[in-house]
């Protein structure tokens, strides 16, 4: 056996054992993203369809059987509440991203900074809290909305959502304050700032990229939220897109398919862009995450 | 370390132990006022004949207990919750690691097929779930229509009609659409693992699949489980799949417990009893996050 045509066969067999490898990777890269956006893929081509070509359990579900038309997308925008709801989730989310900012930086800040021996535990606490979930709380909270007469009202979720947000908020934040030097503050003390100031001009610019992270999680998770909405308000001129479409755009047995399904998309697409755009942030954000002593 | 010491003008905004406290005081006693007093609450709604029509309190000891145990609809309700979360969890998982390592791998149009695969998550979930609804649709289902076109089936399944494929379709919607975040989870995971180890594993001649379940695996174990009591946490706790696809149906028979007491609750106006049926809740929920600090843990101890 010579090592001469052994190595010509090695590298063959590399060599196709790489093409292989390329064509699995995309292979499964095309199969993954198809069955997580079929739903998605397909609501954008029903949107379009007329109604006898939707309502015929014989056409074809994925291409137009008759011509595409926009007509429900329109009666979406002009005969239904939709844009109430999409204008009354903006601003339920930025107010609660406000909220949310001013609650969870100082206090994340607090955690990673300033060594107390209660950092460590209270870091915890706020771990546990993230994880108790709206269904445990709702009845109570509902209560609670009701004796502050708040029930039917954006303030009513405006003033609940950061019990969801501030926790997952300092344990992404403590996160990316623990990656800024101590000497940066250090410095800045020296120049003459006090801790404080040390803080909001030096540290602050520095974690922007976990602000900006922290500003899309808290809004995608506001905008998801249906249980609290769906307890605190029934009123349609004050819900939001989560709880408004699945409970007006269905009257009873009548579904608006069609502007169902275009409503779906039109939500999906811009938090799913803007989620992508800020992924790896929010990887590092979660690994370099809290509890750590 | 203490701040300032080198300088005569030490304040208010220089003591640290005094700007902690500060910093954190506002957080601390919203989440007292809005988590800490609202779960005290729901304790004593579970012992009181509190309802949305008469909101006066009474104890009544473990009356509300009594009568939810009675009804058969919490057995099942309970047993449905507990079906419902391990077998998402464990499909979360196992597709959660797949899609985590696809997604670390390096090909073209990345940026495209991220964007797809985070659908599914970033959606909210009462608007994906009404898109499944009509996915599963007694007469215009396309699932049905494929499986009749290719001659699999003669009439239609009717998905949520059914128990058996009422839990099925509860369970595929909420695998799909946790499925992401597993995988995020784990790719934060599979990023960490430092690049020498596989390429020693490579030169040693451990194949691809050699690589995965004696290194990779192994290696991100603590990550895994992470993602899995994260899928199972927010699996048990979630009652927005099953209210949207199925309203617990057909005849309860995907009702889960955060969906009765929803139902009883605020539907069916019974606070007390509701609070009692959602007290339920908690036991297992502080099992699954003490889990996960100690998972935690051990990613970091590595």
């Amino acid at each position: 056996m010579t090592t001469v045509i052994n190595v010509e066969g090695l590298r063959k067999r590399y060599a196709r054992r790489h093409v292989a490898a390329r064509c699995g990777v995309y292979g499964a890269a095309v199969l993954a993203a198809l069955v997580c956006a079929l739903p998605f893929l397909w609501s954008v081509v029903s949107a379009f369809k007329q109604n006898q070509d939707l309502y015929n359990p014989e056409s074809n579900p994925f291409f137009y059987n008759k011509p595409a038309t926009p007509d429900h997308v329109t009666f979406l925008f002009t005969d239904t509440p939709f844009l109430t709801f999409v204008v009354n989730t903006l601003i339920v989310g930025a107010v609660v991203v406000a909220v949310t900012l001013v609650l969870a930086l100082p206090a994340a800040y607090s955690l990673a900074r300033l060594d107390r021996p209660w950092g460590t535990p209270m870091g915890i606490a706020i771990f546990l809290v993230y994880l108790v979930p709206p269904s445990l709380l709702f009845l109570s909270l509902t209560r609670v909305v009701v004796w502050l007469h708040l029930e039917d009202t954006l303030w009513s979720m405006i003033v609940v959502y950061p019990t969801i947000t501030v926790p997952v908020s300092v344990w992404l934040l403590i996160g990316f304050l623990k990656a800024v030097p101590k000497d940066i503050e250090e410095q800045a003390m020296v120049d003459g700032h006090s801790r404080l100031g040390a803080f909001l001009r030096a540290v602050l610019p520095l974690v922007f990229p976990g602000i900006v992270a922290v500003v899309v999680f808290s809004f995608t998770l506001t905008a998801s939220e249906f249980v609290y909405a769906l307890a605190f308000v029934s009123a349609s001129p004050e819900m939001v897109v989560s709880t408004g479409v699945p409970t007006q755009l269905i009257r009873g047995d009548v579904f608006f398919w069609q502007s169902l399904q275009a409503s779906t998309v039109i939500t999906a697409v811009p938090i799913a862009f803007l989620f992508n755009l800020f992924l790896d942030r929010f990887v590092t954000g979660f690994t370099m995450g809290a509890v750590k002593t | 370390m203490t701040a300032g010491s080198g300088r005569p003008k030490a304040g208010l905004a220089d003591r640290d132990g005094f700007l902690a406290w500060v910093m954190l005081l506002p957080s601390v006693v919203y989440i007292i006022a809005l988590v800490g007093v609202p779960f005290l609450l729901a304790i004593a709604f579970a012992f009181s004949d509190v309802t949305t029509g008469d909101p006066s309190f009474d104890f009544v000891g473990f009356g509300n207990f009594a009568e939810v145990f009675d009804d058969g609809v919490f057995w099942r309700s309970l047993r449905n919750t507990l079906f419902f979360t391990l077998v998402s969890m464990v499909l979360i998982v196992v597709f959660g690691k797949i899609l985590a390592n696809i997604l670390v791998a390096d090909f073209h149009g990345k940026w495209f097929v991220r964007f797809l695969v985070l659908l599914p998550w970033t959606t909210p979930v009462a608007l994906s779930t009404v898109s499944w609804l009509w996915f599963l649709d007694s007469i215009f289902s396309p699932v049905d229509w494929v499986l009749r076109n290719l001659g699999l089936i003669d009439a239609n399944v009717v998905w949520l009609g059914r128990p058996g494929t009422a839990m099925a379709s509860v369970i595929a919607v909420q695998v799909w659409r946790l499925t992401p975040l597993a995988a995020v989870i784990v790719m934060a995971g599979l990023v960490a693992i430092p690049r020498d180890i596989n390429e020693a594993a490579r030169i040693d001649g451990a194949g691809f699949w050699r690589r995965m379940f004696e290194v990779t695996i192994p290696l991100t174990l603590p990550v895994i489980a992470v993602a899995g009591l994260f899928g199972a946490i927010m699996t048990f706790t979630d009652m927005t799949v099953p209210y949207v696809l199925t309203r617990g149906g057909p005849t309860h028979a995907t009702d889960v417990l955060a969906s009765w007491a929803y139902f009883r609750g605020i539907e069916g106006g019974d606070v007390g009893q509701g609070a009692a049926i959602a007290l339920f809740l908690f036991p297992l929920l502080f099992a699954g996050a003490i889990a996960i600090l100690r998972a935690v843990r051990r990613l970091e101890a590595r």
